[in-house]
């Protein structure tokens, strides 16, 4: 049993999950983070192998929301991700679909010798029907775009600024590295002109969505091989930032929380990991942080993913936008755009995520922002999706004020 | 007046299995019992179906008893079983020439034993300590004793005897050596009632002494209270013994969704003193504790005591029943009380002693007895006849979750931690229960981490609205109110000597809704004030309410 699991002891039956559980409140599927957590856990222990009784935890997002809600340290949404690793291995296995999206380098990779012809192609009704039927990607779903260069062929490309008074390494993930270049790149620029001599280690995927389907061994296998990549860089430079919210707390937690690896390479490798927005905060405190950001004139939402909340750092994207001069942030109401990763892409599960974000989206149409700011990529491609609107990473728009000071 | 032939006193599993023997010999029969089926022992023990190992060492008669009846059970009420095994663990400073003593008495007793290696032992049991040296596997299993008791009741009403609850015998009617009727107290409507019969079974285990005064004969029993811990989770799968002499705190059993650990053994001057002490809890959890480690920081929700029904023939002169020694021992088998040969006393049988896994066979053993006197020449069946529900198959843990699931009864929860939906507690108001407590022994509500903080309420609610209220008349109002306290008076009791960390803290949330919301204020309303302390036995209940029933099995 993993310490997540036994967490299920702690449960006093408030309620206070189900009150913020984004699921729920929009399906009568899902049943509720007490019920699939705490509650089914005590009737899930001891049982070792064979069928799983409870099905509906499928519908689980992982959006995390209850494990931070919960006032008595309940790891809620831990215990569903623990035990639908089971109901994954009783399948014997992730399904075509799951396996497909689990692995966005591989789908990067294969795409971008074609990526202009991929994306096409991808954006064809008929081809977004057919791989609705044949594999249950939901046509509606936003897909990102393959990009035809990759973030490391930019940065072997990218000449650094010389005079720098500080060494950080970078982990851009599959989001930065297949589908948005450009956010990497504002990751690079921005830590530049904080005077930073930014490397790029070796890395790859970190497993997080292999581990949200619920495919824990595969998962592994990507961790470990992660973790000796980014061993080096823990000592020296000694931080390691991370743009992509969810794939940085999968390292800074969830190898230990949900795959049990408790090393001293993972746990160094765990604690070297910040947040971009965080490291950016970090520097502002220290008295840091170039602040010479010129006027952006716009109305901009803001919008914090789930994922961000587990991080236990604040919002610190608000902290860093509020000091662009002209910028007229609102933040969003909603605690869950819907997407959650992968969830929302599952044809059975597109149309929760869409109600999942409607007041998201509401709101969006009330107050008709220029753009919309959100750390994590999957809830910018949704987001962007149902919306209209461009959505940016945080870093986007300070390279943006920088760029134009 | 009733007329009978035979009166089984006592709705423990043994008068239960007696009625049941009776009925499958065409007996008629009538049982009787004093609060509802199982509120003594039978509801108050760890829920171990022993395989015999236990006794293996130092008692092999009650070894070879309990491996025939372990086997027995498996096949007539296999549904009433949590088929989950069990160890033996040889921990560091263990005696190792013990352990050959205990495979040689399990060789010897007929108890199939495994060596384990410790990674064998820790790959099934991924909890247990770390230094564990090895373990053996034994058949040991989980039992269900109010499932075991409603199908063996179930099935002996199917063949016409009677089962009366709430009816306490309180006294006999003698005609020279012979027993003319039994007079019981009809606790519901308030009056006495008088069964004539011509014979008299006492199976009133630790207190069939009592029964044995009423009908004038001496019996002496001596009551021996264990202890026992009821943690929030199973921790383990199946049950955990330490291979040691039996001592206070060397076993863990899972049953359902929680985890017992047992118990303490110590002669007490009443059967009714099922009073816990802290320092019984403690030693409970350290002891335990030793062979997995992760018990000593979980949640504890409850504890409670038993008391074994023992039975010495030839009481040891300081054996007087004063309290105080251990019991351990006294045998554990089973003896048929010759009442007509010691007492002069021509038509009744005491079966005492015994354990819960043995009792189709002490059924078995005073049936025969009484069939040889009344010259009924049908065989006992109960070894061959399966119980009503035994086609489910052995009962599983995750059954409730599936069950749920199914019916996708997610928003029908009545008791959210045990799963109990509205449809369940519904058909148990529409088959005439009348108590919250009654609602626990039949559907396990209030039993899990919560202890009842959502469900009692709901579930007084539904009594009250079905006009099931436990005052006179089914009353909806203020009676309502008066069970739902009773209810929860039981349950604080039990919480009473384990109030620390998570389950203080749930506390705290009962008293916000209880006393908060609901303005209760009786005793059973946990009281911010309250200390920790000891809580005497004995019940504030009206009569015909079972003071007992804090068992977790």
């Amino acid at each position: 049993m993993l310490h997540v699991e036994q967490t299920a002891d702690r449960c006093i039956k408030c309620n206070i999950c189900n009150t913020v559980c984004p699921v729920s409140a929009v399906t009568d599927l899902f049943p509720g983070p007490k019920y699939e957590g705490p509650q089914g856990q005590r009737f899930r222990a001891g049982i070792d192998t064979g069928d799983s009784p409870d099905k509906s935890l499928d519908y689980c997002s992982a959006c995390g929301l209850c494990t931070q809600a919960c006032p008595e340290g309940v790891m809620v949404a831990e215990i569903n991700q623990v035990a639908r690793s089971r109901l994954v291995a009783d399948r014997g296995g992730l399904n075509l679909r799951d396996q497909v999206i689990s692995r966005p380098s591989l789908m990067g990779g294969m795409a971008r010798p074609v990526a202009p012809i991929a994306n096409a192609v991808m954006a064809a009704r008929p081809v977004r029907l057919l791989v609705e039927k044949t594999i249950g990607v939901h046509r509606g779903a936003a897909m990102p775009k393959f990009s035809a260069m990759t973030f490391r062929s930019w940065a072997r490309s990218h000449k650094a600024p010389a005079g720098t008074t500080r060494t950080v390494a970078y982990f851009h993930g599959c989001a930065a590295q297949e589908f948005e270049p450009e956010v990497g790149a504002a990751v690079v620029r921005v830590l530049e002109r904080n005077g930073a001599r930014v490397t790029f280690p070796k890395q790859g995927c970190c497993g997080l969505p292999l581990v949200s389907n619920g495919d824990f061994d595969a998962g592994r296998s990507y961790a470990t091989r992660l973790v000796r990549r980014l061993r080096g860089s823990a000592d020296d430079p000694g931080v390691i930032v991370a743009s992509s919210t969810s794939c940085g707390m999968t390292l800074k937690a969830k190898y230990r929380e949900l795959l049990g690896l408790d090393d001293p390479d993972t746990r160094a490798v765990s604690q070297a990991v910040y947040d971009i927005c965080e490291y950016l905060v970090g520097l502002d405190d220290d008295g840091q942080l170039n602040r010479s950001f010129a006027p952006i004139r716009a109305r901009a939402l803001y919008h914090p993913p789930c994922q961000l909340m587990a991080h236990g750092v604040g919002l610190p994207a608000l902290d860093l936008l509020a000091l662009v001069p002209g910028l007229e942030i609102e933040r969003s109401r909603a605690g869950c755009c819907g997407t959650a990763g992968t969830y929302g892409v599952k044809v059975e599960k597109y149309q929760i995520a869409m109600d999942v974000g409607r007041t998201l989206f509401d709101q969006v149409t009330e107050s008709r922002p220029d753009f919309i700011v959100c750390d994590s990529e999957t809830c910018r491609w949704h987001i962007a999706q149902a919306t209209g609107l461009p959505v940016y990473h945080p870093v986007q728009v300070l390279d943006r004020a920088y760029a134009t000071a | 007046m009733m007329e009978t032939d035979v009166v089984v006193v006592g709705g423990g599993v043994t008068g239960v299995a007696v009625l049941r023997d009776l009925a499958l010999r065409g007996v008629r029969a009538v049982l009787v019992e004093r609060f509802d089926l199982g509120t003594g022992t039978s509801g108050r023990w760890h829920g171990l179906l022993h395989s015999g190992a236990r006794y293996a060492v130092r008692d092999q008669e009650s070894a070879r008893e309990c491996i025939e009846e372990n086997t027995t059970l498996r096949r007539v009420a296999p549904h009433t079983i949590e088929d989950i095994g069990g160890l033996f663990v040889l921990l560091p400073g263990d005696d190792e020439a013990y352990a050959e003593q205990f495979v040689e008495g399990c060789r010897a007793s007929g108890i199939p034993t495994e060596e384990l290696s410790a990674a064998a032992a820790h790959r099934r049991e991924p909890l247990l300590a770390p230094d564990v040296k090895l373990a053996y596997a034994v058949p040991d299993g989980g039992i269900d004793s109010w499932s075991l008791l409603r199908s063996m009741a179930a099935d002996a009403e199917a063949r016409g005897c009677k089962v009366l609850v709430r009816h306490p015998m309180v006294g006999a009617e003698r005609d020279g050596d012979r027993i003319t009727a039994v007079r019981v107290h009809d606790a519901v409507a308030g009056e006495d009632r008088t069964i004539g019969c011509q014979w008299v079974v006492n199976a009133a285990g630790a207190w069939a002494g009592e029964v044995g005064r009423m009908a004038g004969v001496p019996l002496k029993m001596i009551a021996g209270k264990g202890v026992m811990v009821v943690m929030a989770s199973r921790y383990v799968r199946g049950v955990v013994n330490a291979c040691r002499k039996p001592a206070d705190g060397d076993i863990i059993v899972p049953q359902h969704e929680v985890a017992i650990l047992g118990t303490t053994s110590e002669q007490v001057a009443s059967a009714d003193d099922i009073s816990v002490g802290l320092a019984d809890v403690d030693r409970m959890i350290d002891m335990c504790a030793q062979m997995v480690p992760a018990i000593a920081s979980g949640r504890v929700l409850r504890a409670f005591a038993g008391s074994r029904p023992l039975y010495v023939a030839e009481p040891p002169a300081d054996g007087g029943g004063d309290g105080g020694g251990d019991t351990r021992e006294v045998s554990r088998t089973f003896t048929v009380v010759d009442h007509p040969k010691l007492d002069g006393l021509d038509n009744m049988y005491s079966i005492v002693g015994g354990k819960l896994t043995t009792c189709r066979q002490m059924a078995e053993a005073v049936v025969d007895r009484l069939a040889e006197r009344m010259g009924v020449t049908e065989p006992c069946r109960t070894a061959t006849e399966v119980m009503p529900g035994a086609d489910h198959g052995p009962h599983q843990v995750a059954e409730p979750l599936a069950r749920v699931e199914r019916d996708q009864a997610y928003g029908e929860l009545i008791c959210e931690c045990e799963l109990v939906t509205r449809g369940q507690v519904r058909d148990a108001v529409a088959s005439g229960l009348t108590e919250l407590e009654d609602l626990r022994r039949k559907v396990r509500l209030g039993y899990g981490p919560c202890q009842a903080a959502f469900c009692a309420w709901r579930a007084a609610g539904m009594l009250a609205e079905a006009g099931n209220g436990p005052g006179p008349g089914g009353d909806q109002g203020p009676d309502a109110v008066v069970g739902l306290e009773r209810f929860l008076e039981e349950r604080w009791r039990g919480q009473r000597p384990t109030i620390w960390g998570d389950q203080a803290r749930q506390a705290l949330l009962n008293h916000a809704i209880y006393r908060g919301i609901f303005d209760l204020q009786g005793a059973g309303v946990p009281d911010e004030a309250a200390e920790p302390s000891t809580p005497a036995g004995g019940s504030g209940g009206p009569p015909g309410w079972s003071p007992g029933g804090a068992g977790e099995g």
